[in-house]
């Protein structure tokens, strides 16, 4: 392993109202695949960010090559040789392999006496492209289309991208989470090939396997906070995950003392290529089942499939003990299921209605007299609702738009309950929401519970998946990963069992007894 | 009241009302019964069509193809007059809107279960129906001599003083503005443009919304063709030519956002009469026919930049007026 190149010292980042980042200290030496690793919310892209100039710290310091840098925007970063391989956000898909890897510095063309000024020399451009294509190993035209790629193509062309640039430190954020067994083996091939010739990889991964498989160093972040770091070879599956979640829940969650009662919902054997395969769980009135697993693991899939949203290969629903059709939204309310989305401003708010409005359109026509609107009715509900959702507002007849971002997601709250479902599906309930609302969508998920609702959490974040959950289902690669009950979950256990552990965990607990 | 006084309906009217003081100004015989009465009359078609527009609008789309189906109503009722005089006038007022609703229905379809946009599926029908005019015509007028009395009469028949034309429009404009604000239809319609993927969640029904309001601006379209054509006393390829801009230019002064969701029928009413006005004052005021257009143009852009800057303070108020 080469010297140290990167060296980032008391990195703090303030939000604000939130501090993102405090005292973290990286360093990364060259020729070495360096894995960054904590839980989502730990500060890892924050750090990513800064490293990569599109954000500036609030404080510390950043060293390259021994020389202090300031980066005040992403091309000084670029220039200074630190290259990201975005997911495919950053891809341009209707322009050529070759223009993707140039795009920001394309060869110019050069003339004997005059410059060439602005005019592309795509000879040189499609050359070199080829050059770089073949030290990628992706046999492709440099004219093909990004379009035309697979993920892992890209994944190359990006990479081949950062040796144009001839950078030092290559970031990759998640580069496998869309890739198969073979195109992961095949990715690490070229990330051990850049390492040979003194490249810095910082590799991001949820995935245990792979990080102890590539990396040969990690830095773990908590909360913000430098944990600590070390070399891959002195560390174990369990030293890293005590390290990535060892700390106190800080939230506190409201007593659950319900009883979950009979069953009311089962999915039985859900399945869609290239999704998730042979999904089955229960639901019992009264209940509150966590979904938990990392993005990409299909619980958001299963459960708009679930409601006709997003089509399945196979598989069936069955309500109250008789098998049931949900085609849409539609079906779903008649039978008494309600689905709050997971980005509630933009597929829950409509900004140019009213509170009142906003709250009683899935059942605006249900309340209407011989289509004519019932606003007696619509007004009752409104103000019912919106008191019980506790949404501030100078009227229930303001526009949406006036409210804030907090209040406009109670709208979306309010609408569903409105409806008073017996099924509940929260797709990330506290997601953007302050600590103090958070407390009280709790209380409140708990007193519905109590009441009788059923209710299904998706969540990405443990302690309330741990705080809220009666059962918790963890899902990993569109599989069922465990199922724990309220007593047997905890952090490390459902750690493993989202990142494909859950079978080691197992065989140790039988050990145990 | 504080609210109506603040609204962009209010803002819109109070400078039409400027517009006719400042033309009366310079000739005041702007201001008489008789000229007010003609640009009643001559907004009247423009009127009911942009009402049609304006739903298209709400949902995030635009029709085209309006003027077209104006022109084969028009042309389609004038034909049947001329060739089977025996027919009841009257019942051209209906025949023209079932034709029109007939048309719209085709654009609805090709928007619903086509999954076209509503202005490729409309700028298609635009010249598909305007040909069916020269088909049907082989390119020949009709013109009012081979139009029955009765037919002729049916925009300008006086009731109470006033005529049909004009009983017709209020007709109109008292429906749309009671769908609009007490039906659920209507309510759907402004959630569908407010946010199409909330008002999905909802269970409000992509296709019955989009089948809704282009069979509706069709069947508006359909209508005012028929009285066009009497009106004018000729019916030919011609008819109507360019006026879907027209209505559309009503819809953006009358402040329906274009991206949809946001706008109501007085508005549309005021940006039609404004339109009316302006046309009708630049002739007043003896501005050269050559100008007209060019000026036309220029008072709409003013008017849509003033109502965007009005907007984005309003915005702005709201932001900074938020708790937290």
């Amino acid at each position: 392993m080469g010297q140290t190149i990167l060296e980032m010292r008391g990195i703090g980042k303030v939000f604000p109202g939130i501090k993102a980042l405090e005292g973290v200290d990286f360093t990364m030496r060259a020729g070495e695949v360096h894995a960054l690793i904590g839980e989502n919310g730990a500060g890892k892209s924050t750090l990513v960010k800064i490293l990569t100039g599109v954000h500036r710290p609030s404080s510390g310091t950043i060293t390259l090559g021994g020389k202090r840098m300031e980066f005040h925007s992403p091309v000084d970063a670029r220039k200074a040789g630190i290259a990201a391989i975005h997911q495919e956000a950053s891809m341009f898909p209707d322009l050529s392999v070759a223009e993707n890897i140039f795009s920001g510095h394309f060869p110019k063309l050069r003339f004997p006496l005059v410059d060439g000024g602005a005019l592309l020399d795509w000879r040189s451009m499609r050359e070199r492209a080829k050059s770089l294509l073949a030290r990628v190993e992706l046999d492709v035209s440099p004219d093909t289309l990004v379009r035309e790629l697979s993920v892992a193509q890209r994944h190359l062309v990006g990479i081949a991208r950062a040796l144009s640039e001839e950078a030092s430190i290559v970031i990759m954020d998640e580069p496998t989470s869309a890739l198969s067994v073979r195109e992961t083996q095949d990715l690490f091939k070229i990330i051990r090939q850049l390492r040979s010739e003194g490249v810095a990889i910082l590799f991001i991964s949820h995935k245990f396997d792979e990080i102890f498989e590539i990396a040969d160093s990690y830095t773990v972040l908590r909360d913000g906070a430098y944990v600590g770091e070390g070399s891959i070879a002195d560390a174990t599956v369990d030293s890293l995950v005590h390290m990535m979640v060892g700390r106190d829940l800080a939230q506190l969650f409201p007593e659950r003392s319900s009883s979950p009662g009979e069953r009311i919902l089962s999915v039985e054997g859900f399945s869609r290529a290239g999704f998730y395969k042979d999904v089955s769980f229960d639901l019992r009135s009264g209940e509150i089942l966590g979904m938990f697993g990392l993005v990409g693991s299909g619980r958001t899939d299963v459960i708009l499939s679930m409601l006709g949203l997003e089509p399945k290969d196979s598989g069936r629903v069955v309500l109250r003990g008789s098998e049931v059709r949900i085609g849409g939204p539609r079906d779903a309310l008649g039978l008494g299921i309600a689905h709050v989305p997971e980005d509630r401003q933009s597929q829950g708010v409509i900004l140019d209605m009213s509170i009142e409005d906003n709250i009683t359109l899935p059942q605006v026509s249900s309340l209407a007299k011989a289509s004519f609107l019932n606003r007696a009715a619509e007004r009752a509900m409104a103000s019912a609702y919106g008191a019980r959702m506790e949404i501030k507002a100078a009227g229930w007849n303001s526009e949406a738009k006036t409210l804030s971002g907090g209040n406009q997601q109670k709208v979306v709250l309010a609408k569903w309950l409105a409806t008073e479902p017996s099924i509940l599906i929260l797709d990330e309930p506290t997601k953007g929401i302050d600590v103090g609302t958070k407390a009280a969508v709790h209380a409140f998920m708990a007193q519905l519970a109590s009441e009788g609702m059923s209710i299904i959490m998706i969540s990405s974040e443990l302690p309330e998946i741990l705080g809220m959950s009666d059962r918790v289902l963890v899902m990993h690669e569109g599989r069922v990963a465990a199922v724990f009950d309220r007593s047997e979950a905890d952090e490390a256990a459902l750690i493993r069992a989202a990142t494909g552990y859950a079978d080691a965990a197992e065989t140790e607990g039988r050990a145990n007894r | 009241m504080k609210r109506i006084l603040k609204s962009r309906e209010t803002t819109l009217l109070f400078s039409l009302v400027a517009l006719v003081l400042l033309v009366t100004l310079r000739s005041p015989s702007f201001m008489g019964l008789k000229n007010m009465n003609g640009i009643l009359n001559d907004t009247c078609a423009l009127l009911i069509v942009s009402l049609g527009q304006f739903l298209v609008i709400l949902i995030g789309g635009i029709d085209l193809s309006v003027a077209s189906v104006m022109a084969f109503t028009g042309m389609v009722t004038a034909l049947m007059n001329q060739h089977v005089p025996g027919v009841p006038a009257w019942l051209f007022v209906p025949i023209g809107a079932a034709i029109g609703a007939g048309l719209g229905s085709i654009n609805g379809g090709l928007v619903a279960f086509g999954g076209l946009p509503p202005m490729i599926a409309t700028i298609a029908t635009m010249s598909i129906y305007r040909g069916f005019v020269y088909v049907f015509s082989k390119g020949a007028w009709v013109l009012s001599r081979d139009m029955t009395p009765g037919y002729l009469a049916l925009p300008n028949s006086l009731l109470l003083g006033v005529t049909s034309m004009v009983w017709i429009t209020l007709g109109v404009i008292a429906l749309a503005w009671v769908f609009m604000r007490y039906t659920s239809s209507g309510r759907e319609i402004y959630a569908f443009g407010g946010n199409r993927t909330a008002a999905l969640l909802a269970g409000v029904r992509e296709r019955k919304v989009e089948m809704l309001v282009m069979t509706v601006s069709g069947m508006l379209a359909g209508l005012v063709g028929v009285l066009w054509v009497a009106r004018y006393g000729n019916a030919h390829s011609e008819t109507a030519a360019e006026f879907h801009m027209q209505t559309v230019a009503a819809c953006v002064l009358g402040g329906v956002n274009f991206v949809g969701g946001a706008g109501t029928v007085a508005g549309v009413v005021i940006g039609a009469l404004f339109f009316g006005v302006i046309n009708n004052a630049l002739t007043v005021v003896h501005i050269s026919p050559f100008f007209q257009m060019a000026i036309q143009g220029v008072v709409i852009l003013a008017a849509i930049v003033s109502n965007t800057l009005i907007d984005r303070k309003t915005q702005m108020r709201l932001v900074a007026r938020r708790k937290i």
